[in-house]
């Protein structure tokens, strides 16, 4: 702070915020001397009342000194003013898009189409955030993440977690409000009576959930509707399809051979929440029933389909509950070998929007994927703008006259300014009317790309998207108009309306070229993503996964006896084969167990199948050696496995031999199993996964797992129509769940499919907003040039010469975009995308040269045209009116 | 708009910038006043009255030389303009007229 030159440094100042105040708001004409006045009341008071009592009449007088007539005409009133313009504004800016019908054509409609994308992407985003919003603790509610480190496989992280995690935690940690324990699969058929039995996917929750979970119960008591054994609580629609109109509230349902009584009726549960049931299964009931059978439950390692959720009071320590969390692991894992497993807390918030975890509860969306959509919004609404930019400043000729006269007439900077923004967001905001029709368009058939997202998202509409749609209209009106804005406002009135030709329009010539390289590095991005994306999926789907999978239907038993479809599929002339396997391969759900060979202390994960004698030859699996199983395991004994080349590598059995392989012995499961055939590698699981080791075992299951039933058929839908009455024979209330192999590789890479599919779309969106945008930028040139053109052909030009010099600026713009664009998309999916795939197919030539071509043609026939008008056109007609 | 009406205070201001002659700035406005009249004249009602009697024309301003006093801001001086001496002598008038006619002894005693 710098004193006043004339005064004495030592003396005091008036307080400096008055001060400042008075500059703020008085009048520059009457500050001054404002400003003298109380500085010389200060220098008086000072001296006959001291600094305190000074100052206080300083601040004083200058509050009193706000006056009307002292006070700068507010801010308020320039805006004020400005809207009183925006009359004014929407008049002109009406003239212009008449006056210019292409160009506004080619912007409005460009910005529709990509704030179309854009609104989708908003809608989605909301719905995915405000996932889970109704819980009234949500703020507080955590999810309990788990980390499993097993020696020798890679570390997975599980949104699952154990019950002995719940219950230790419930005994151990201090400092949590509430804690429920869930856990998924309750699948069964509700009987009432004989009659209605009905499916009803339910799952089990503990008795706090209510205290954790704001899902409001109807009928019954929510602190003890899941307290006893067999309590069953409803949602009303689940109620409904049991009782009809009936009161639930204390009947019985019966599952397999067990009654369970309704103790309550909660709301349904609303499509935003990432945890959905029918019904939910007292807790306790399952400790009565499955811990003797399966004495895994209650074990540490138990993790795969429990979840624990907690609710921390307000203010809470989250590092200490971590620590505590982390204390509990460390103290469990000291009881297992080889094996970490960690907690961990998740925000409830970040469950439907975050990192992807294994056994989700319930949906999930990675946030790559929202950024990658966002991403592509942004370029496409961006390469909208660009259009709008470029076309701007291109007719910038035309309508700098206007500014000259609005200029002369006393329009300043600002309002020029104000006035060609003000054009664009008017612009933007009649393209969102367009762009919300095809929304509503784009959003059933968004929805319709895959029946995840349908159950995923809603899309509705609501005020608050409304809102968040005008905002964005508005946003991509001033980033679309600024800048063209701007330039109109810097023109000089004066020279403009002197001489128009002066205006020095073709400086921004650069800007514009690099906007059009811009745009059409993106097309070309877009479209070879495209390629490479969809040669990909098809070399997914059509991988040889070292079996056949052609013409096998696959039969989900549902608890069948299988012996009994077997005899009614075995009438079928159709059905040449049937096999039995517990799991379906290379659909990318994985079954892991453990192997040991001679070392006891070495055992090391592998993939496991369990199959019957038929499975291995139907799906023509290759042995490199040995036999298929010999003999069948009578009273479940166990004797034989066949293993892949990798569980020889592994355990480097017979040294990697296969034939000297065979007749040697692995433990699993504590069952000792001698090898009797070696498999040639094949893919089990996605191409996400390497082949690892991988073990089939003779399966004696008999009302589990999958029918593989091999057909011979010319006529499909009759041979289906035959094994359905196959089906009903032996299970008259389940339909039946029978899918081609093919069908279900496919449905494996769905969401490969739909990314493929929402990317294509968004390509060909870009590219139609490119080609628009150079039509527009093209229709300009070759006008702005026809006089040259003209004159160029009376003195002799031939057409082909006249439209190389037309058009060869456009093109070499367009080399250079393919320069960019190439290696990028090329170095982007080899090292990035692909990279993360196991097995791939190399990117082709094909795909990069294709997207050039298609780029190529299309500018080609834009330019061509156009060019070849102006080529054409009469010199006499064009140099007549000047 | 009131017109060219003088109000009481406005006609105390206006007089006494007509006595300071060529010192008629606000802060020596107030002080004059106060010694006058015997009351506090406040520098903002004072500002406010020489802004609105510049309004009506009654009065005209310039700004002093710079000089250190005041934090080196100039003085703005006021000056009664030929309209202001009309209004003044006016009210006058007017005064002096009404005090003509007012009988001898009517407040003859009562003070």
């Amino acid at each position: 702070m710098k004193a006043p030159i004339h005064r004495n440094n030592e003396s005091p100042l008036p307080p400096r915020w008055a001060q400042r105040l008075l500059i703020w708001y008085c009048r520059a004409d009457l500050l001054e001397d404002l400003q003298g006045d109380l500085n010389e009341y200060f220098e008086r008071n000072l001296k006959t009342k001291g600094l305190k009592r000074a100052r206080l009449i300083y601040v004083i007088d200058v509050l009193k000194f706000f006056r009307l007539y002292t006070v700068r005409k507010p801010e308020f009133l320039n805006l004020l003013v400005h809207w009183l313009m925006i009359g004014s504004y929407l008049k002109t800016s009406r003239r212009s898009l008449v006056r210019n019908k292409l160009f506004s054509a080619i912007n409005i409609i460009g910005l529709a189409v990509s704030m179309s994308v854009g609104l989708l992407v908003i809608a989605f985003l909301t719905d995915l955030l405000s996932y889970d919003d109704f819980h009234e603790k949500k703020d507080r509610m955590y999810r309990i993440l788990t980390k499993n480190e097993i020696i020798d496989q890679p570390e997975m992280n599980f949104a699952s977690t154990s019950i002995k995690a719940g219950n230790r935690i419930r005994e151990t940690i201090p400092g949590i409000e509430a804690m429920t324990l869930l856990r998924k699969e309750f699948q069964g058929d509700a009987r009432i009576d004989e009659k209605t039995i009905i499916p009803i996917a339910a799952t089990w929750a503990d008795q706090s959930f209510f205290k954790v979970f704001t899902f409001p119960i109807i009928k019954g008591d929510p602190s003890t509707a899941l307290r006893d054994p067999y309590s069953l609580v409803l949602t009303e629609k689940t109620a409904k399809k049991l009782f009809g109109e009936a009161d639930a509230l204390g009947k019985t349902v019966r599952f397999d051979t067990l009654n369970y009584t309704v103790t309550g009726v909660v709301k349904d549960i609303p499509k935003l929440s990432h945890i959905q049931f029918e019904a939910l299964v007292s807790f306790a009931s399952i400790l009565g029933q499955k811990a003797d059978a399966d004495g895994d439950l209650l074990s540490w390692k138990s993790i795969y389909s429990n979840y624990v959720y907690l609710v921390l009071p307000e203010n809470a320590n989250q590092q200490a509950i971590q620590a505590n969390l982390d204390k509990l692991s460390a103290a469990e894992n000291a009881g297992i070998q080889n094996r970490k497993i960690t907690l961990s807390l998740q925000p409830l918030g970040e469950i439907a929007l975050g990192a992807h975890y294994v056994n989700e509860i319930g949906a999930s969306v990675p946030i790559p994927v929202v950024w990658i959509l966002a991403g592509l919004a942004f370029v496409v609404i961006l390469s909208a703008c660009f259009n709008y930019t470029n076309l701007s400043i291109a007719r910038s000729m035309r309508r700098s006259r206007e500014v000259g006269i609005r200029k002369i007439v006393g329009a300043l900077k600002g309002h020029v300014l104000g006035q060609f923004v003000a054009e664009s967001v008017i612009i933007s905001l009649l393209a969102l009317l367009f762009s919300l029709g095809i929304f509503l368009v784009l959003r059933t058939q968004f929805l319709a790309l895959a029946p995840q997202l349908d159950n995923l998202v809603s899309l509705d509409l609501s005020p608050q998207i409304i809102l968040y749609f005008l905002a964005l209209a508005v946003v991509v009106g001033i980033a679309a108009g600024f800048v063209p804005a701007l330039f109109f406002s810097r023109i000089q009135a004066i020279q403009v309306l002197k001489d128009a030709s002066s205006l020095k329009m073709f400086r921004h010539i650069s800007l514009r070229k690099a906007l059009i390289v811009i745009q059409y590095t993106f097309s070309l991005i877009f479209i070879t993503a495209t390629l490479i994306g969809y040669s990909q999926y098809r070399g997914f789907i059509s991988f040889d996964l070292g079996f056949t999978t052609e013409n096998i239907l696959n039969i989900r038993m549902q608890g069948n006896k299988s012996e009994l479809l077997r005899k009614e599929l075995a009438e079928i002339p159709e059905v040449s084969d049937i096999s039995q396997s517990m799991m379906i391969t290379s659909l990318g759900s994985l079954n892991g167990s453990s192997m040991k060979y001679k070392n006891p202390q070495d055992s090391a994960g592998v993939w496991l199948n369990m199959v019957d004698a038929r499975h291995l030859p139907l799906h023509r699996h290759k042995f490199i050696a040995g036999t298929n199983f010999r003999t069948r395991p009578v009273n479940g004994t166990e004797t034989e496995v066949i293993v892949n080349e990798q569980v020889l590598k592994r355990f480097n059995i017979a040294n990697r031999n296969p034939t000297k392989a065979l007749g040697e012995m692995v433990t699993m499961d504590g069952k000792k199993l001698t090898i009797v055939g070696v498999l040639k590698d094949f893919h089990y699981g996605t191409m996400e996964n390497k082949i690892e080791p991988m073990v089939f075992r003779y399966y004696t299951g008999d009302n589990g797992g999958y029918l593989n039933v091999k057909i011979k058929s010319t006529n499909l839908p009759t041979t289906v129509a035959s094994i359905d009455n196959a089906w009903r024979k032996i299970d008259k209330i389940h339909p039946l769940d029978a899918k081609f192999y093919d069908d279900q590789i496919e449905e494996a890479y769905k969401q490969f499919e739909v990314m493929v599919k929402v990317i294509g779309f968004i390509t060909f969106l870009a590219i139609c907003i490119a080609s628009m945008g150079l039509f527009g930028m093209v229709v300009f040139t070759t006008e702005t040039k026809l006089k040259e053109i003209s004159i160029r052909k009376v003195l002799g030009a031939s057409e082909g010469r006249l439209i190389f010099l037309l058009s060869k600026g456009f093109l070499l713009l367009l080399v250079i975009a393919t320069l960019i664009a190439l290696p990028t998309t090329y170095l982007f999916f080899d090292k990035v995308v692909l990279a993360k795939f196991a097995y791939h197919q190399p990117i082709g030539l094909a795909e990069l040269v294709t997207s050039v071509l298609v780029v190529m043609v299309i500018a080609f026939l834009l330019i061509g045209s156009q060019t070849l008008k102006a080529a054409r056109s009469n010199p006499a007609t064009v140099l007549k009116s000047e | 708009m009131k017109g060219t009406n003088l109000g009481e205070f406005e006609e105390l201001v206006l007089l006494t910038i007509a006595a300071l002659i060529s010192d008629a700035y606000s802060v020596a406005i107030c002080d004059e006043l106060e010694k006058h009249t015997g009351r506090a004249a406040k520098l903002g009602v004072v500002h406010a009255v020489l802004n609105r009697l510049e309004e009506k024309g009654l009065v005209k301003s310039k700004l002093g030389e710079s000089t250190s006093e005041r934090g080196g801001k100039r003085k703005r001086y006021y000056e009664v303009t030929h309209t202001g001496k009309v209004a003044l002598i006016k009210a006058k008038d007017v005064r002096e007229s009404l005090w003509r006619i007012i009988p001898g002894f009517n407040l003859e005693g009562s003070i």
